[in-house]
């Protein structure tokens, strides 16, 4: 094994060490008194910007109803298998309509596929990051978890109108 | 033979085919909307024009007949530009329904706008509106909107199914499909129009937003509705059939089936009245218990009885794997003579396009089978009188119901000692059974039939059972079943612990000390093979996917 060589020796002032604990409580002392990047989470909750792909959400229309016709194709685009969706017929004009609509909270990657591939605006990344869960159960999202008023989406259905 | 030519390639074709004929036949696929192998022409739908060398005009394949030297190409800068052309018409007012259009993932035109057409629209107009959710019959549903006027689902209404329902009213773009006044098209064969249906138009009211057909798996099974036993594919999601549709098989059933082998033939499986593990019956109630504890308590009660006091009655409903290990069970370890099977036959049924009047899948296979009476041996009416008059004591009966057949046996099953069945759902007979095996049904297990024509045909399982897994027994795999886990929502459907009958009769003449070698479905026909004339030489191979024909001289088996 080579030998190490220590290429300075400390010199007098820093063998003390004391200079360089007062230089150091200096910094924190000046970073105490700047503006603050870290929030006091979860008493202060972060809002993210629209871009921002949180859980999945099925948009909910003004009447109550889903806008969602279980075409199945966010289920079939979904990478991690976590849609699943059973259509049904209903009366009104667009025919069917998710008997069932199910997220597994669990394997969902938040990619966003779903909401891309969605022809119908129908499913959209919220801006819900708050996802913990005490069993698997919990993790299965139907559609009374799912269902969101579209006034509580507009930021992102504006944002995807503009980018997507 | 004459020869065209192709895109270059030499082809031999008949005299009076046509183009697209000539060209099919040897791989070649022409687009083509309104043509169908089994139709006549109508040549409306254009998108099959091709241009041939000397022609003024591009004509059209499916009706311009094949002649010596011609030369005609079908990917030409010409051939092309009119394919777009005619995709970019048709598609003007087809609506963009896809995500709502049970026929997105195997639509023609869905596929064909991917392939020929140029993408993108430039019809920025009002698109024709016209009526949505028609119900044209009590099994058919007509979109009119989707409708691209091909005209094959009138034609076939015409010419297969011989029954004039369907026509077309208004002109131009205003063109609609409508039944005749007062008609409503409820034809026995009226759901082939939504298989050949070439966009979603017509769709089939039972399957109606139930999957997505690229959720499905299919497996490649036949119709036990009647004693045709048309090819079907078994459409399964989530372990649960979901719908049946016909395949095609030019000896048997061409390309249709009837709606009532469609519609009919496979919802037991599904059902919630299925036997589910096998039951004993103790203190009047039917308790479920293991196999061996079943097994061993059938032995100890069968030992007791004489074999002239048995009697079995086998299955035309069953395989001839079942029948074949059913009649060695009760010739071999009883000694019995007293066995037959019921026969059903439905003369309202029977008409002279599919449909037959006997109503089993396999009645000439179970007799092949021999599910017969030996000599001396009692037939089914014997048996019954037998039981009458109290010379049997007990009954074996295996896949059938001969309470719901014949209503006096009500009544007389109570004076039996004992009585055994294998039934796939509770029916009359297992109310009155002592002891009750979970049979598996069509769907859930390998076997062969032989239908009218005498065309041994497989069954292949579709639906998992407790003891068939998916991957491990060749089944075919969805897209779920192959990457989704088995914790996953879409595996936790129910699984039944029912087994093929032959397998229950093994584990049965174990218990009663003959062992029989069959691991498979395929080691019994193997035996029945080398053991009966008619099947001799045929292994499951030979029989494949579109069957095997036995020969006339074996079936001659006198009728009872």
């Amino acid at each position: 094994m080579a030998e190490r060589i220590r290429k300075e020796d400390l010199n007098f002032l820093e063998r003390l060490y004391i200079p360089e604990i007062v230089k150091g409580l200096a910094l924190t002392l000046k970073v105490m008194f700047k503006p603050k990047f870290t929030m006091e989470y979860p008493e202060v909750k972060f809002i993210p910007p629209s871009s921002y792909r949180g859980r999945p959400v099925l948009v909910m229309e003004e009447d109550g109803t889903e806008r969602c016709v279980a075409c199945g194709l966010c289920s079939r685009v979904c990478p991690p298998l976590a849609i699943q969706v059973q259509a049904a017929e209903t009366e009104s004009e667009k025919e069917r309509y998710p008997e069932k609509f199910e997220i597994n909270m669990i394997r969902c990657i938040f990619c966003g596929f779903c909401e891309e591939v969605c022809p119908e605006e129908a499913i959209v990344m919220s801006k819900d990051y708050e996802l913990a869960f005490t069993n698997r159960e919990d993790a299965l999202y139907g559609k009374e978890k799912l269902l969101v008023p579209v006034h509580q989406l507009q930021d992102r259905i504006d944002f995807l109108r503009n980018y997507k | 033979m004459p020869k065209l030519i192709i895109d270059g390639q030499e082809i031999e074709f008949q005299q009076g085919q046509t183009v697209i004929q000539a060209a099919l036949k040897h791989g070649i696929d022409i687009p083509h909307f309104c043509w169908h192998p089994k139709l006549s022409v109508s040549g409306n739908c254009r998108v099959c024009l091709v241009e041939i060398e000397k022609m003024p005009k591009l004509v059209i394949a499916c009706s311009t007949l094949a002649s010596e030297g011609m030369i005609v190409h079908t990917q030409s800068e010409k051939t092309l530009a009119a394919r777009n052309a005619v995709m970019e018409f048709i598609l003007i007012n087809h609506p963009l329904d896809c995500p709502i259009c049970d026929e997105a993932g195997e639509c023609k035109l869905q596929d064909y706008a991917y392939q020929h057409s140029p993408g993108e629209s430039r019809f920025v107009e009002e698109k024709q509106h016209k009526d949505k959710r028609v119900p044209v019959g009590p099994f058919v549903m007509l979109d009119v909107e989707r409708c691209i006027m091909c005209s094959r689902c009138i034609r076939f209404c015409d010419e297969i199914a011989k029954d004039p329902e369907l026509t077309f009213t208004k002109r131009g773009d205003r063109v609609t499909l409508a039944t005749y006044p007062g008609r409503e098209m409820d034809n026995p064969y009226s759901l082939n129009t939504t298989d050949i249906c070439p966009v979603g138009a017509l769709t089939n009211r039972d399957f109606r937003f139930h999957a997505r057909v690229w959720d499905m798996s299919s497996t490649k099974s036949i119709c036990t509705g009647c004693a045709r036993g048309c090819n079907t594919e078994v459409w399964v999601r989530n372990n649960e059939i979901m719908r049946l549709t016909p395949r095609y098989n030019e000896e048997v059933n061409s390309y249709w089936m009837c709606d009532s082998g469609r519609l009919n033939t496979w919802k037991f499986v599904n059902a919630e009245d299925r036997v589910n593990s096998p039951q004993l019956r103790r203190d009047g109630l039917l308790v479920k218990v293991g196999w061996d504890e079943a097994f061993s308590a059938a032995a100890s009660e069968i030992k007791l009885i004489g074999k002239e006091e048995i009697a079995f009655i086998g299955s035309a409903f069953a395989t001839n794997e079942d029948n074949y290990v059913f009649a060695k069970f009760a010739k071999s370890v009883f000694g019995s003579k007293h066995l037959d099977f019921i026969r059903y036959t439905d003369p309202s049924f029977g008409d002279d396009i599919l449909r037959r009047n006997d109503i089993t899948p396999n009645s000439l296979g179970a007799e092949l089978s021999g599910v017969a009476p030996s000599k001396s041996g009692k037939n089914i009416y014997e048996i019954i009188e037998g039981i009458k008059t109290g010379k049997i004591k007990a009954l074996f009966v295996m896949e059938d119901d001969p309470v719901a057949a014949y209503s006096e046996l009500e009544s007389l099953f109570s004076k039996l000692d004992l009585l055994i069945v294998h039934a796939t759902n509770y029916n009359k007979t297992t109310q009155l059974a002592d002891i009750v095996f979970p049979a598996a049904t069509f769907a859930e297990k390998n076997g062969t039939m032989v239908n009218f024509k005498r065309v041994i045909q497989r069954l292949r399982p579709a639906t998992s059972t407790i003891e068939l897994d998916r991957s491990l027994n060749g089944m075919s795999m969805s897209r779920l079943d192959k990457f989704g886990t088995k914790f996953d929502k879409w595996a936790q459907s129910t699984k039944r612990d029912a087994r093929p009958s032959w397998k229950i009769l093994t584990g049965l003449a174990a218990a009663l000390g003959t062992k029989y070698k069959y691991q498979i479905a395929e080691d019994v026909f193997e035996e029945l093979a080398s053991a009966v004339d008619a099947f001799r030489g045929i292994n499951y191979d030979d029989i494949g996917e579109i069957g095997i024909k036995i020969k006339k001289e074996f079936t001659a088996v006198e009728k009872v």
